[in-house]
């Protein structure tokens, strides 16, 4: 079992690449221990702001920074930042165009027993929703670290939502197929597309390895480009397998099981089947817990299917 | 220059712009002028030469309304041809009624209250950590301030001893719906900043010489940042505007747009 969470990743990515690059800044609103983002903070205080509980002042001053030419990460629970600075992403983020990257740490479900204050089962919705606005949920700590580094070579605003803890790994280390604004496909198959986002894909994977034992052949996709989507790789899996199941830990309205169907409606027409959280408060519980009970883990996955398929 | 009279002539910019567009937010236009004048004319280090120098000086519109006394200022000042004023709020123009970066000479867009503030945070600390001598300058409507987004800056200006910022407050007492005494009673402004750990200063805001003043004390301060509250008028310059509520963002009709030119060149001829 991976040790290694995503957010101890972005935080050794930024230090690394902050010791020679004095643009990089790093913002908390009292989240820095939340965020794995502790050495940061002490390697690096002079590119590191605390702006206290207040992420309203998080985004905006992140602008500040950013259209003054630094590269600005603010990092806060993806529960708040999606929805109370969502105006601020709206405006001074995404409108003004300013090189900020949002990184919304314990997203979904990850605070499961704190209720859903705490949860950002809708974090998808509402920032892919902003014109301008990227959104990605990387699976495991290596395509996290990938991510990064692509994105402190842009200067676009994004969204980038990652989980509380350690997850197991997707990739193998040396191992990790990547490339900006695409789906990895983790497995081929003809029966059935499984598309997945952030921590469902581990389930999705496991699902397909199973899947295949039972002599279903489903093809895995791991979409951790929410927006832009990856239309080419939809359409794709339309034409060449019977029909799309998507994983996502967010509601169904306006998250990845909404985006593929739009993809599919317009170019390829397909049944698209999507696992998600309930429109209701999440019930209360560690994440892995939530996800079986909700059949967003492997298990899940499979038995869906394989009602799918009769 | 006379920068008095120049507050004058730009007023008649704005009542132009709004006449022809048949919209526009003329009475904060009208407060906020000797602010931007003095800003654009004598403090700010900024011009069309040196916008892209990282060591120009800041300025953002919080009260992003008031983006008509803005577009006729950076006009004046050649960040682009005065005739491109004619496009203003017309199908297709980046000369919106908000401010954008689309225009040149405008840092950052607005137009959602309670945000100019916190973004000038982020640029004086920014000129803080890579040590330029670039100062900051916010300025916000006093019906603004109660966007609670206002205080959160407020409290990380002071914590961070941002001295290199200066916003303003144009104190004019009116907002869309009445005085801000009716929709949201802030009598204790002043004290209110200060409780803050700002330095501030109490100012007329259509007298060009306090403002200027109140700047250069601004300034010198040191450890804090400033708000002068400039107590404006709200329409001032044209009489039948001044303190109407209504004038917030009324369009003048065809004798209003005659008789608005008409005082504003003899308040701007009362200058010389």
């Amino acid at each position: 079992m991976n040790k290694i969470a995503n957010k101890t990743i972005i935080n050794n990515v930024l230090l690394e690449e902050s010791a020679n690059d004095k643009d990089i800044v790093v913002l908390c609103s009292d989240s820095r221990g939340s965020a794995g983002l502790g050495p940061f903070a002490k390697e690096r205080p002079d590119q590191f702001v605390e702006v206290g509980i207040a992420e309203q002042n998080l985004v905006s001053i992140a602008a500040g920074l950013a259209v003054s030419g630094k590269k600005a990460f603010a990092v806060s629970p993806a529960s708040f930042l999606s929805t109370r600075s969502m105006e601020q992403a709206k405006v001074d983020v995404a409108y003004s165009h300013t090189n900020v990257k949002l990184i919304g740490i314990s997203g979904g479900v990850s605070y499961g027993e704190l209720g859903m204050t705490h949860q950002s089962a809708n974090d998808i919705a509402t920032m892919a929703s902003i014109p301008g606005m990227r959104a990605y949920l990387p699976s495991d700590r290596f395509q996290t670290e990938k991510l990064m580094r692509a994105l402190l070579k842009d200067t676009d605003p994004a969204y980038v939502r990652i989980g509380r803890n350690a997850v197991e790994d997707v990739y193998e280390e040396g191992n990790v197929p990547f490339e900006m604004n695409k789906a990895t496909m983790i497995q081929d198959g003809a029966d059935i597309t499984i598309i997945a986002a952030g921590e469902m894909v581990q389930g999705a994977k496991a699902a397909g390895e199973a899947l295949k034992e039972k002599g279903i052949s489903a093809r895995v996709l791991d979409m951790y480009c929410i927006k832009p989507i990856d239309e080419e790789a939809i359409i794709k899996a339309a034409k060449e397998t019977k029909m799309i199941l998507t994983v996502e830990e967010h509601t169904k309205f306006g998250g990845l099981g909404s985006m593929v169907a739009q993809v599919t409606a317009a170019n390829c027409p397909t049944k698209v089947v999507s696992l998600t959280l309930p429109d209701t408060p999440a019930i209360s519980g560690k994440s892995p817990a939530i996800f079986k009970y909700y059949g967003l883990d492997g298990e899940g996955i499979v038995k869906k299917v394989c009602e799918l398929l009769g | 220059m006379n920068l008095k009279k120049k507050a004058f002539e730009l007023r008649k910019d704005v009542v132009e712009m709004i006449y022809r567009a048949k919209t526009g937010h003329i009475g904060g236009d009208l407060s906020v002028m000797e602010i931007l004048v003095d800003l654009y004319y004598k403090q700010m280090n900024v011009s069309p030469e040196n916008f892209k120098n990282p060591d120009r000086d800041r300025f953002v519109m919080s009260k992003g309304h008031s983006v008509e006394a803005l577009y006729s200022v950076l006009a004046d000042r050649g960040f682009f041809p005065k005739e491109k004023l004619e496009t203003f709020a017309q199908f297709g123009s980046e000369f919106i009624g908000h401010p954008t970066n689309k225009v040149n000479g405008i840092e950052m867009n607005t137009g959602s209250l309670g945000h100019g503030l916190a973004v000038g945070v982020g640029m004086a600390l920014a000129a803080k950590m890579d040590k330029r001598p670039s100062r900051v300058y916010v300025v916000m409507g006093d019906g603004e301030l109660a966007e609670g987004s206002v205080w959160e800056a407020a409290m990380a200006g002071s914590h961070y001893k941002l001295d290199n910022l200066t916003a303003f407050v144009d104190r004019n007492h009116l907002q869309i719906s009445g005085t801000t005494e009716q929709v949201m009673n802030q009598k204790s402004q002043e004290q209110r900043w200060a409780a803050f750990g700002w330095n501030v200063i109490s100012v007329p805001g259509n007298d060009l010489d306090a403002i200027d003043g109140a700047v250069e004390i601004a300034k010198r301060v040191k450890d804090k940042p400033t708000v002068i509250v400039a107590h404006t008028t709200k329409g001032f310059g044209v009489s039948f505007i001044e303190n109407q509520v209504g004038w917030h963002h009324h369009v003048p009709n065809d004798e209003e747009y005659a008789a608005a030119l008409k005082e504003l060149d003899e308040r701007g001829a009362q200058c010389e």
